[in-house]
């Protein structure tokens, strides 16, 4: 039935364009291409968090008074509520996982060398954007912890030389956290990053399917060198594996959804003292600490400001490797880029548990 | 072709069919497991209110004769009416037609709904228009010291 209606289709759009490639598209086979599917992994988790994203506007009501309120609807009136709010919460952590396993492996295979060099700055933006989705959502349910972690965190821009206080306003919708920033950062998650993740999403998909898998040097080498590198069709084989690693992580989700439910706290409430054990969201937790650590004063510089500065500095680095790291594209592979990767990882792993622990 | 890849005779099964069959079914269980919980998320859960049984809607001279007024009963508006001879009446404010809010009209002494032009007279009889049944009608109580009374309204 599939072949007569893709007949049907195929007579009257003429999809010979989409035959030709799915037949003829194929991926490297080497013993490094467990790394390709964990891009396809975070791309199934968007799909995820688009899903339940959806459905939780169904019920969700974005007013400093109903908020909190609605959500509480959610888990505990709707059926199924529950497991709805659990996937969408704990796929967004798994996604943002995935997304730094995505561009670890990319980074140490150095995939972001000449002539992929686009690819890599539209996924690292997509991180950011992911990053934002995850700052502003956890805002949403207008919770005790998720309240103190946004004035916290809307804070931290105030710490950026010249425009600090025009940012913490932008972001906050006003001097303080209200209701105002509720509205603003609810705006940003459902409509503002939505929008930008589409655009930048479908260029760095466009990317790949237009320039193919990178192959790591080592295999290049080999390649060069007059070996044939296997290769497997796309359609079917790729795709399902990649489905099959879907599968993987959806019941990774689904555990953690069914066993570990996500917890709603207390409402916010603007004059109660901050709680105790106040912490952003994990991928921020390294960062987080490092300002907490960061001394008053640095060489006659405020250590806050130097702190944001540093971070800055670091997403602009890595917004920019590939122009920054000229020799990938000739086989070198750079032993700063290694070492740099290895000591960014050991950074977010021990400042991450650091965190927790000091928390 | 390998030689499990053929069939081999009537009632059994080609490798690659039932291989296709296990994968079919395994993505439309898992469409299954999707879709039921999310047809039910979508089905609005029932609103727990409670359901109203009587209001106060103020103390009798409030009321001017021949004027009517809406009020909250439950989640659903209800008119209260205080006839020409000074009578009180109550219905529910719903228009029968198309669940429109009705509205005294001094006037003509009827109830009226500006949506399709129904006409109720004060007992809540259809008189012109669409509305297909009489409004529902509530019971009125006077409570209270004679002059000082409240205007109960309840359902009958």
């Amino acid at each position: 039935m599939t072949q007569q209606l893709f007949a049907w289709l195929d007579e009257r759009l003429d999809l010979s364009a989409l035959r030709h490639f799915v037949a003829e598209k194929s991926v490297p086979v080497h013993r490094h291409k467990v790394w390709y599917y964990m891009g396809g992994v975070t791309l199934f988790l968007v799909g995820v968090q688009v899903a339940t994203g959806i459905l939780l506007l169904l019920y969700y009501r974005p007013s400093a008074g109903e908020a909190y309120e609605s959500v509480k609807f959610i888990v505990t009136q709707v059926e199924f509520g529950w497991l709805i709010r659990n996937l969408h919460s704990w796929s967004a952590n798994l996604l943002v996982f995935m997304a730094f396993v995505h561009l670890f492996s990319t980074l140490f295979l150095r995939s972001y060398r000449k002539p992929r060099e686009l690819t890599w700055v539209s996924g690292v933006l997509l991180l950011f954007i992911m990053m934002g989705f995850g700052f502003s959502g956890y805002l949403l349910p207008w919770n005790e912890l998720a309240f103190f972690a946004t004035k916290v965190g809307t804070g931290i821009a105030g710490a950026v030389p010249f425009v600090g206080d025009f940012m913490v306003r932008f972001l906050r919708g006003g001097d303080e956290v209200t209701g105002a920033t509720l509205t603003r950062f609810y705006g940003l998650h459902v409509a503002i990053l939505p929008a930008m993740t589409t655009v930048v999403l479908g260029m760095h998909l466009l990317f790949i399917q237009r320039q193919g898998m990178s192959v790591p040097p080592s295999v290049e080498k080999r390649e060069k060198a007059g070996e044939k590198i296997p290769q497997m069709p796309f359609f079917p084989h790729y795709v399902l594996h990649d489905v099959m690693w879907w599968y993987v992580a959806l019941a990774v989700l689904a555990a953690l959804a069914l066993f570990s439910p996500w917890e709603l706290g207390t409402k916010a409430d603007a004059f109660a003292p901050v709680p105790a054990g106040i912490r952003p969201e994990w991928y921020f937790l390294a960062m987080f600490q490092v300002l907490k650590l960061l001394p008053a004063h640095i060489m006659g510089i405020e250590g806050e400001v130097l702190g944001v500065l540093g971070f800055g500095l670091c997403a602009v680095v890595l917004l920019l490797l590939p122009f920054l790291d000229r020799g990938a594209a000739e086989g070198r592979s750079s032993k700063l880029v290694t070492w740099g990767g290895i000591v960014a990882l050991a950074y977010m792993f021990v400042f991450t548990i650091y965190g927790y622990l000091a928390a | 072709m390998s030689a499990q890849d053929r069939a081999t005779g009537p009632g059994t099964i080609k490798r690659r069919s039932f291989i296709d069959i296990v994968l079919g079914l395994g993505f439309v269980s898992t469409a299954v497991s999707f879709i039921y919980p999310l047809w039910r998320y979508a089905i609005p859960p029932i609103a727990a209110e409670p359901a109203t049984d009587s209001i106060i809607a103020g103390k009798i001279s409030e009321f001017k004769t021949n004027s009517g007024v809406l009020l909250k009963f439950g989640s659903k508006p209800a008119i209260l009416i205080r006839t020409p001879d000074g009578q009180f009446r109550a219905f529910s404010a719903v228009c029968t037609h198309l669940d429109c809010t009705v509205q005294f009209k001094s006037d003509t002494s009827q109830i009226w709904c500006a949506c399709h032009n129904g006409l109720y007279d004060v007992s809540g009889q259809v008189v012109s228009g669409p509305p297909p049944r009489p409004l529902e009608t509530f019971a009125v109580n006077l409570r209270g010291e004679p002059g000082q009374e409240e205007v109960v309204i309840s359902r009958t």
